[in-house]
């Protein structure tokens, strides 16, 4: 095990951070929209938007990422002339853009059943205390249903934040540098696969654990309630956990 | 249409020969991580709950690096590493030069490894939910550790367990997908193979995510036949 190499490798990791975290933040957000969105489709009741988001999700769940990348990067490039017609192609030649949009499509399928989870969790005394206060449809979800089940759902959206770092890494093999790209590339010029292994890994462990942190003080924050005042009610803590 | 049948033609010219021998390295390459994951979990678990501090502290660690790494930076470990190692050994008897890791092995390994890590949190959710009552009415009746074991915790860890599991095991056929980067022609990398040679990458990787896709669906209705079965004794209500 040699060191002095596991920091120079460290180094030239650390330029792929910002990608990696470039990637995950927009994808992350496009994907919470399109979550949201599939979602709302399926609580909707209405059978022409559950059908169609159902089938989307299971179509995207019970298929490898890797597959929905190469779709899209290589399998899209195959209508050149109909993308650049429409002026798309700017946009679906590029790595970066097509890795964002299979990332946000796929993150968007597994985040929409959490946050459906979350929607049927409002309870209904809660809606109808609004109704009878006079608000309905924008309204109602605006100001009552989303902020609840957005709430509900951050610690399980928090493992969906996780699961996009690592998917980020995917992107690598359409050719963006990002820090699992730069990794194999120091790998097959050095042939140390252990040391640059231990360096990239001890990178996204402290991005996620960061990540972790981060979302556990959201919650924490966003729980006002929960908290309590410790001796008044000793269970307290036992709902927080 | 017409021509997607085609490029599924078993006769010359037509991919389907390849196509089906892809899908086979994929469910074994998949199956053998799986059960490489389900060994490994078990003994995590074993150490999560009854291992000493030390103990305890390495299963704990294992399971949160593990799942806190990109799951392709680990099959780079396993097939260079592997690899690496294996060469070193050849060495020794005299052979130079590189000796690779076949990358079946290497990618069983790496998702055996990485399943392991979840598999273990299923196993230890399932024995919390094992009452207390139960392993010391076995105690009271004489049982020992192992036929306890054998008999009043395995069964029942395996029932409480087989929704996770099945989980786990989406989760492995998936990632199987990744092994295509070591040159392992599954199903990933025949299509892409398919896609380089007829130019027509987006038939191909449709067929490679409908294949899959399949698998998937059909891995699910087993999944849900099996905890049917294994629940008629159960007790009612949300066991």
């Amino acid at each position: 095990m040699d060191l002095i190499f596991i920091r120079d490798s460290f180094l030239q990791l650390l330029s792929g951070v910002p990608l990696t975290l470039e990637l995950t933040a927009f994808a992350f957000v496009l994907g919470l929209i399109f979550a949201m969105l599939l979602a709302l489709m399926r609580v909707s009741g209405i059978r022409v938007l559950e059908i169609p988001a159902s089938v989307y999700i299971f179509i995207v769940r019970g298929t490898p990422l890797l597959v929905q990348i190469f779709l899209i990067y290589y399998g899209l490039g195959q209508f050149r002339p109909t993308l650049q017609s429409l002026g798309l192609w700017q946009f679906f030649r590029d790595p970066y853009w097509c890795g964002i949009f299979a990332l946000s499509l796929n993150s968007a399928a597994y985040g929409s059943e959490v946050l459906r989870g979350a929607l049927k969790s409002v309870s209904k005394r809660e809606i109808e205390a609004a109704k009878a206060c006079g608000m309905s449809g924008l309204l109602l979800y605006r100001r009552i249903i989303l902020p609840l089940a957005l709430r509900q759902a951050l610690p399980a959206y928090g493992n969906e934040l996780i699961l996009m770092v690592k998917a980020t890494s995917l992107v690598s093999t359409i050719t963006m540098m990002e820090i699992t790209g730069i990794a194999a590339r120091l790998i097959s010029e050095t042939y140390r696969p252990v040391e640059v292994f231990i360096a990239a890994g001890a990178i996204y462990l402290a991005i996620n654990f960061l990540l972790t942190r981060l979302v556990s003080w959201l919650d924490w924050w966003l729980t006002p309630h929960l908290r309590g005042v410790p001796a008044a009610t000793p269970k307290a803590e036992h709902i927080n956990a | 249409m017409i021509e997607l049948l085609q490029y599924l033609s078993f006769g010359p010219g037509g991919w389907g020969q390849a196509l089906t021998a892809a899908t086979f390295t994929t469910v074994a390459v998949a199956i053998c991580g799986f059960f490489i994951g389900g060994a490994l979990g078990a003994l995590i678990a074993w150490g999560k709950l009854s291992g000493g501090s030390v103990v305890r502290f390495t299963a704990d660690s294992y399971t949160t690096v593990l799942r806190g790494i990109p799951d392709l930076l680990v099959i780079y470990l396993f097939y260079f590493g592997g690899s690496l190692l294996l060469s070193r050994v050849a060495s020794l008897w005299g052979v130079q030069g590189f000796v690779g890791v076949p990358p079946f092995a290497a990618g069983a390994m790496a998702i055996g490894v990485v399943s392991g890590a979840y598999q273990a949190e299923v196993f230890r959710g399932a024995f919390r939910v094992l009452s207390k009552g139960e392993i010391e009415a076995g105690r009271s009746v004489g049982m020992g550790r192992f036929l306890l074991f054998r008999r009043v915790i395995v069964p029942q860890v395996f029932r409480h367990a087989l929704p996770g599991i099945g989980n786990v095991w989406q989760m492995v056929l998936k990632e199987s997908a990744l092994i295509s980067v070591t040159g392992l022609v599954e199903l990933l990398r025949q299509a892409q193979i398919a896609a380089g040679s007829t130019r027509r990458p987006f038939e191909f990787f449709l067929i490679a995510g409908a294949i899959f896709l399949a698998i998937t669906w059909f891995s699910q209705l087993v999944f849900a036949w099996f905890e049917r079965r294994t629940g008629r004794y159960m007790s009612g209500g949300l066991v």
